[in-house]
């Protein structure tokens, strides 16, 4: 294979020769493409070509588009006639669709178009809550269009089938809570404490926020990766022009499932957070059961328990609201999918975790 | 036909899903160079049929011959170097949205080919040229029209100079204009490099536009009823369904 030229008064010869499949020497066709921009006049030869492909096509017509002078006269009668007719194709202006518009923001621009997006996100946001509290109002007025097997669905959904990862998540906490804890009392000699400091830890508020962050990352991912297909699939827009209500179709059953279960589930984690520390300290600080179940029962206060499961409840608005928010807004492709997930699982976490301390602060300033 | 002459050759190919025969002996040859149609009607196993042919799904029984090469009975590497020699335009495109134009193009030539960086990127944008999507490599999927995705899907299916292009339904969801602009493309690619283009289509117009050679694959016996020039069918249509179709219901 051969690329040579020769430049003659304004004129450039490019001569092709061989077998030019897979032309890729990247010094020459710099060479030659120098030697284009000098020129005004380009003359193709290629007697001598016995093959080509995709790569001398996409080297002349780099040359002839892109690196010459504007009416800079290009010969390629000697070329073969397929090849010339590939370049007319690839050259034809009729098809050309309008040159995109790129934009190139500067920094003002791109903050005050942050400002808008975010400006527009908390509009769609409140709108989106106006909506799911509509549902909910319309739902214990008796008027909500919801289909009870979706209700269902979803109540078997984050009921019973998360029994088992929220159950080994709490244990295993009960138990880092009493190991950590075991581990400073031991100093003072007042490791029976641990069952008062894993009781209160786990039902005012780990029991809670451990069902949350299991339940955002195992349910509220799937509500926003269920309602984004939906989206993408263009099921919401078939919906929208049935004229049903998005929100009592997708959401309300959702919402409601969260709801009731997430108490439960904040129970259980309370429960079996429990018998993880009581687990460390009967097997492993020799602690006796009884004396174990004694400290645990004195530190049980009512309040620190309802107080717990209000956390599970709200918990469980976040956690439906969110995964739904994102559904409902997702984009039309499948990236967007992955988008609306990954920012359902983090919203619903960071709000649970700013709500806790506000709600803590409430509590504190009420005496709870 | 002689032997030397055909790409692809379909051999007694029956094709099912678990106990549900879709298709049923089916036989035809693609010259080499040629435009073949596979038509027929809704759930006539056009899309199976495809699916068998490009080594996505093996048949229940019969052969794909590809250049005298059994695909199903190759080894796996003949296997992978027989579907880098087909591209294939999926009917919504199918361009990897998280990718520009540009990087969906470039993907396979990264892949296959040990290119430099530059050719990539001239190769890139004279796929895209050819397909009239000049000046769009730095757009995504998200940012273009349906007929533009589809015309950036040929240009990726045609990035690695396939010997063969498969089109499924290439002017499903497209105007009348864009889907004849796609239908000269066909054409034109055909002309100028010789590729060897099977079609899957029902959409007459294309059908007797582009088509040299056809099937028709009827829904009822489950297999090939009519096999030639798709105008040559019309003026002698070997069956009353293949007339119907072939006059859109109208005789």
């Amino acid at each position: 294979m051969a690329l040579d030229f020769s430049t003659e008064q304004q004129k450039l010869t490019v001569v092709l020769s061989g077998d030019m499949r897979r032309y890729d020497d990247q010094t020459r066709i710099a060479e030659v493409m120098s030697a284009a921009a000098r020129v005004k006049e380009i003359c193709f030869e290629a007697a001598g070509l016995k093959d080509w492909d995709s790569t001398t096509a996409a080297l002349i017509y780099r040359l002839i588009t892109r690196e010459i002078k504007p009416k800079t006269k290009v010969v390629t009668a000697s070329l073969p006639e397929d090849l010339q007719r590939l370049l007319a194709l690839a050259s034809a202006v009729d098809r050309k669709p309008a040159q995109p518009t790129m934009n190139k923001e500067c920094f003002l621009e791109k903050l005050g178009g942050w400002g808008l997006a975010v400006g527009g996100g908390i509009k769609k946001a409140l709108a989106f809550m106006k909506e799911a509290v509509a549902s909910l109002v319309r739902f214990f007025c008796g008027r909500a269009v919801m289909r009870r097997v979706d209700f269902e669905f979803a109540l078997e959904d984050c009921g019973y089938k998360a029994i088992g990862i929220v159950s080994l998540v709490s244990f295993m906490v009960g138990l880092i809570l009493a190991f950590v804890g075991a581990l400073q009392l031991k100093m003072f000699g007042a490791q029976i404490y641990i069952a008062s400091l894993v009781t209160i830890g786990m039902i005012r508020i780990m029991g809670a926020i451990m069902a949350g962050i299991i339940i955002a990352g195992r349910t509220g991912a799937a509500y926003a990766a269920t309602i984004g297909t939906m989206q993408v699939n263009e099921e919401v827009d078939a919906l929208k022009t049935f004229g049903f209500s998005v929100s009592d179709f997708l959401v309300l059953p959702r919402l409601l499932s969260l709801m009731i279960t997430m108490p439960f589930l904040t129970m259980l984690a309370d429960i079996m957070g429990m018998i993880g520390g009581a687990f460390v300290a009967v097997l492993i600080l020799d602690i006796s059961a009884p004396l174990y179940w004694q400290y645990s029962v004195s530190a049980f206060g009512l309040n620190n328990f309802l107080v717990g499961i209000f956390h599970g409840f709200v918990y469980g608005l976040i956690i439906a609201g969110c995964g739904c928010y994102y559904g409902v807004n997702c984009g039309r492709n499948a990236d967007s999918v992955g988008v609306a997930t990954t920012r359902a699982v983090v919203a619903s976490i960071v709000i649970m975790i700013v709500v806790t301390g506000l709600l803590t602060l409430i509590f504190e300033a009420l005496g709870i | 036909m002689k032997t030397d002459k055909v790409k692809i050759k379909g051999e007694n190919l029956t094709v099912a899903y678990g106990d549900n025969v879709v298709l049923r002996r089916v036989n035809f040859e693609v010259e080499k160079g040629d435009i073949f149609i596979i038509m027929g009607g809704s759930g006539c196993g056009k899309s199976s049929l495809l699916k068998v042919l490009t080594g996505l799904k093996e048949p229940a029984a019969g052969k794909v011959l590809i250049d005298g090469v059994d695909f199903y009975a190759a080894d796996t590497a003949e296997q992978k170097k027989i579907m880098r020699n087909g591209g294939i335009l999926y009917q919504s495109g199918a361009l990897f949205s998280s990718m520009t134009l540009a990087e969906n193009i470039a993907l396979p030539l990264q892949q296959y080919t040990d290119y430099s960086a530059a050719m990539i990127k001239d190769l890139v944008a004279l796929k895209l040229a050819l397909v009239g999507l000049r000046g769009y490599e730095d757009f995504y999927p998200a940012e273009i029209s349906g007929g533009m995705k589809k015309r950036a899907g040929l240009a990726r299916a045609m990035a690695l100079d396939p010997d063969i292009l498969y089109f499924d339904e290439p002017s499903a969801g497209l105007d009348p204009v864009s889907a004849k602009l796609l239908d000269d493309l066909i054409l034109e690619i055909n002309q100028s490099l010789g590729t060897t283009i099977v079609v899957i289509t029902h959409e007459l117009s294309s059908i007797f536009a582009i088509g040299k050679n056809a099937i028709y694959l009827d829904s009822e016996s489950k297999t090939v009823s009519a096999y030639g020039n798709p105008h040559e069918l019309l003026k002698n249509p070997p069956n009353r369904n293949v007339l119907s179709f072939l006059t859109g219901g109208r005789e």
